[in-house]
């Protein structure tokens, strides 16, 4: 049933080759947009901020590869974690605002006075802090992908189930961050920020900075990735994928195998989701819809799943996509995306990756499945 | 001389009659109307009607519709057009007065003249006017009405009317001050009777008697006894009603989750395009209640019984369209597939909206349908009644369809064991296609349930779709009796919850325990057995 690649027909110069491209890019996307504006190679503040959260969602889409492609476990709650990532730089970044919001306190975020809270919430503490609210974007994600995943993996809960309830998670976390009382501005979310380590965020400079900075860090979640992957580890973690009671039979744990993989990728989407808030400048409950998530996979399977740069790819590609198409023919995106969706699963169940590696690798591609073949329940994807 | 002096008795008797027929000869209970002050006025309509003048009934009714007039000379008119007439006599009048005035009523007079009116109603003939006034005497329990309460009492023969009138006294005794309000005994009847009328009037009356200083003892003991009962009683309502809201989401629910359990019973597929099919067969509704409106206007009320049916032949079509065009390249492939089933989702989400528009569209409840009984200290409403039963049935019906048809064998036979289901020569590609075309069917009969209390707009699937997954999940999918369980679960601890800490985070909750539950049975409450299950 495998219609994927073992890791080791996954050469690493692709995903350093990708890794080099998404680093050069941002670079010189950075460096044009401080050209002066007569320049003809000048780049729009607009066009950067852009690319920053293309680069950003990048990081989901190569987070959702992680599990998907290598681990089998088809997450439908995602975003979740890319969203509980931005939150935590929200904090942070709404506690540099200080004394400049609208009710000039220099301890308490606006919306907490509107509230009339009068002092900061025990998880708030230590958010105006950078360092802590950066390990806050990788520990928050993680503990709960923890926690979530131990409890699944270890009662053996997966195929659609296990999607399903992702998506619950997702839910049920969008309907706690839209309560006022929960502490995270409810509906409005973290907006209205000001700077970022002390460097006004409007400026082109800072923006050209976090275009660096999230390109260089995608770049290298790549490369880690594709170690992590790679190896000895990346074997097991086919093995699980392809046959989880074979492997359990052999003696391995699939369960801590996924978990240790499901956490790490947890904490790349809550990276890409801190990314993704210093740029577009707000963080809301609306990040954590369950459409999110499943867009996010539909990146994955358009770029080729299971290849880490093919997410990379599919993520920006079809942002860029809704982008032009939001702008020209805004009623037919759905249309669009929709199709986009029943395309890529009926002709191109290996995304374009799948394309390109047809020509190079044909003997690696399993035989097609039969219907006769299928269990009600079929653990495979 | 005999003949003289019956003259002159003639002459005094006319000038008599004449003098005291003459307006404003005489103060008597309608002088107060046409002062223009209304204190007086109201103090002429409490007078009015305790005082038995045939007329008072019609000069109130006049008051009341604004056709009573008053002359700064004096003189009380009742105008219905050009007609006069004489408010004292009831005689017309030829030529009225100059410079009549409407007499105005403000929101104290008015509720003087609605207390005056239910005074005179107690008075009718009619058992209903009756404890209609009696009703509302309760709800006013304004002393001034005691006498005339007794009075009712002391001559009522209907018993139904005879309790409403004894509440009514009740809690008109009670809200007078202690001192010279009957005996204590009197008092504590009273109190008796107001607890076991119940509700929260009563409540807050017995409430107010058990803390005032002036009552006597025993009277606010039996008070405070009397309230804490009824809070009982209100609290036990209260759960009831909420057990009814729950059973009533759990039954829009079960509708919704049915179909999804047959697909993923029969192909282990989830069909994330579940809801847009609801979608359309809500839509269906509204487009066939739209052409019966157009052809035959008489049938508009029963439009819904013929959507029922119009709405899954629809939707099953267009489901075994799907799996024909779509799903069939897809088998072995669940979690491919329930990608594909997300792409249609939106496809025909906007398909819809491009249609119709994206805003709601007004689908009308029939009028045998809306409304409410209710029974006891709850409301039922009619519409969610008929949902339930209508879910119960369709769920009857499909029991039937599994279990006695032809094709419901050839299902349970593929979900148990696709291969040796095939190999005993059932056509497998074709159960798959009518299982689909199924499952897309009640999720028309679903759209038509929720057609009747939820906004129809494009967006509709997507408000139900997670939970009726979860109903899925949690039940354990192709076992109809665990979608069964797993949707008035679901609904049931939601509204159970929703009291105590809020509705959304009863839904939070909610999903919160499923999550958990399905850690302990990772294939729901009624797992699907059988050698295809093994993964």
């Amino acid at each position: 049933m495998n219609r994927l690649f073992a890791t080791s027909a996954l050469p690493f110069s692709g995903a350093l080759r990708m890794a080099a491209l998404v680093f050069v890019a941002a670079t010189l996307l950075a460096g044009a947009s401080l050209l002066p504006q007569t320049n003809p190679m000048h780049v729009s503040a607009f066009v950067v901020s852009l690319a920053g959260k293309y680069l950003a969602y990048a990081m989901l889409a190569l987070a959702v590869d992680l599990v998907w492609g290598f681990a089998g476990i088809l997450t439908l709650g995602h975003a979740a974690f890319f969203a509980l990532g931005g939150y935590a730089m929200g904090m942070y970044l709404m506690r540099e605002i200080g004394a400049r919001g609208v009710y000039g306190n220099a301890s308490l975020p606006d919306f907490m006075i509107f509230l009339s809270w009068t002092r900061l919430p025990w998880y708030w503490w230590g958010t105006d802090h950078f360092a802590w609210a950066m390990l806050l974007v990788l520990i928050v994600p993680g503990v709960l992908a923890g926690v979530f995943g131990w409890l699944a993996f270890r009662s053996r809960v997966s195929g659609v189930y296990l999607s399903i309830i992702t998506q619950a998670l997702t839910y049920a976390l969008m309907l706690a961050f839209f309560q006022n009382g929960l502490g995270f501005g409810g509906n409005n979310g973290l907006t209205d920020f000001k700077d970022i380590l002390g460097a006004d965020l409007h400026t082109p400079v800072t923006r050209a900075a976090l275009l660096f900075v999230t390109g260089s860090v995608l770049a290298a979640a790549l490369l880690l990735s594709r170690l992590v992957v790679g190896g000895r580890f990346g074997n097991l973690l086919v093995a699980v994928r392809d046959a989880e009671n074979r492997t359990r039979f052999l003696g391995y744990r699939p369960d801590q195998v996924k978990l240790l993989v499901w956490v790490f990728s947890a904490m790349i989407a809550g990276l890409g989701g801190a990314l993704y808030v210093t740029q577009v400048g707000i963080i809301n409950p609306g990040e954590f819809a369950p459409a999110n998530s499943i867009e996010s996979v539909i990146w994955v399977a358009v770029g080729g799943r299971g290849t880490l740069s093919g997410a990379v790819m599919g993520a920006v590609m079809v942002n860029l996509g809704k982008t032009l198409f939001t702008a020209w023919l805004p009623e037919f995106w759905l249309y669009g995306l929709g199709l986009l969706f029943l395309c890529t699963t009926l002709f191109l169940p290996q995304g374009l990756m799948g394309l390109r590696r047809k020509q190079v690798a044909p003997q690696n591609i399993a035989e097609e499945v039969t219907p006769e073949v299928s269990t009600p329940e079929g653990n495979e994807a | 001389m005999d003949n003289f002096k019956r003259f002159c008795l003639g002459v005094a008797c006319c000038l008599a009659l004449a003098l005291t027929g003459m307006p404003p000869a005489r103060a008597d209970d309608f002088s107060g109307l046409e002062s223009g002050d209304f204190d007086q006025v109201c103090a002429s309509i409490t007078g009015l009607a305790g005082s038995g003048n045939p007329q008072a009934v019609t000069v109130l009714e006049a008051l009341e519709q604004h056709a009573l007039f008053f002359a700064p000379a004096g003189g009380l008119f009742i105008v219905h057009g050009q007609t006069y007439t004489d408010a004292r006599t009831g005689q017309a009048v030829a030529t009225p007065p100059d410079g009549v005035k409407p007499i105005k009523l403000n929101n104290r007079v008015r509720k003087a003249l609605a207390s005056a009116q239910a005074e005179l109603a107690l008075a009718s003939s009619q058992a209903q006017e009756r404890q209609k006034a009696a009703d509302l005497l309760y709800v006013r329990h304004d002393p001034a009405f005691l006498p005339a309460l007794d009075h009712a009492l002391a001559s009522e023969k209907n018993t139904q009317v005879h309790l409403h009138l004894l509440r009514a006294r009740a809690a008109t005794l009670l809200a007078q001050p202690a001192e010279g309000a009957g005996s204590v005994d009197a008092r504590i009847g009273a109190v008796k009777a107001l607890e076991s009328v119940g509700g929260l009037e009563a409540r807050g009356l017995l409430a107010a008697v058990a803390a005032a200083d002036v009552e006597a003892p025993g009277v606010r003991k039996a008070a405070a006894d009397a309230v804490a009962h009824i809070d009982w009683h209100l609290r036990v309502w209260n759960v009831l009603q909420n057990a009814f809201y729950g059973l009533s989401y759990g039954s829009v629910l079960l509708l919704a989750a049915t179909g999804l359990a047959i697909t993923f019973g029969v192909m282990g597929v989830i069909n994330m395009a579940h809801g847009e099919l609801m979608m359309i067969g809500a839509y269906v509704t509204w487009m066939v209640q739209q052409a019966i409106r157009g052809t035959v206007p008489a049938l508009e009320p029963v439009s819904i019984l013929v959507a029922i049916p119009v709405a899954f032949g629809v939707c099953g079509a267009l489901g075994v369209l799907i799996e024909r065009g779509l799903i069939r390249f897809l088998y072995g492939r669940p979690l491919e597939t329930l990608l594909a089933t997300w792409g249609l989702s939106l496809v025909l989400q906007q398909a819809v909206r491009s249609i119709f528009g994206p805003t709601n569209i007004a689908v009308q409840t029939p009028s045998w349908l809306s409304g409410s009984v209710s029974v006891g200290g709850m409301d039922i409403t009619l519409n969610r009644l008929a949902i339930l039963v209508f879910a119960f049935a369709v769920l009857g019906g499909l029991m039937l369809v599994l279990r006695r048809t032809a094709l419901g064998l050839e299902m349970r036979a593929v979900t148990q064991n696709r291969r040796m289901a095939a190999l005993m020569g059932i056509r497998t590609p074709r159960v798959d296609a009518l299982a689909f075309g199924l499952g897309a069917g009640l999720a028309g009969l679903a759209g038509v349930a929720v057609s009747q209390i939820d906004n129809v707009s494009p967006n509709l699937g997507q408000s139900y779709i997670i939970d009726s997954f979860m109903g899925v999940v949690f039940g354990g999918g192709g076992n109809l009796w665990g979608t069964l369980a797993a949707a008035m679960a679901l609904g049931m601890g939601g509204k159970v919850l929703e009291p105590t800490v809020g509705a959304v985070s009863a839904k939070i909750a909610i999903l919160v325990l499923v999550i958990l539950y399905i850690q302990r049975h990772p294939r729901g409450m009624f797992p699907v057995r059988g050698r295809g299950v093994e993964s």
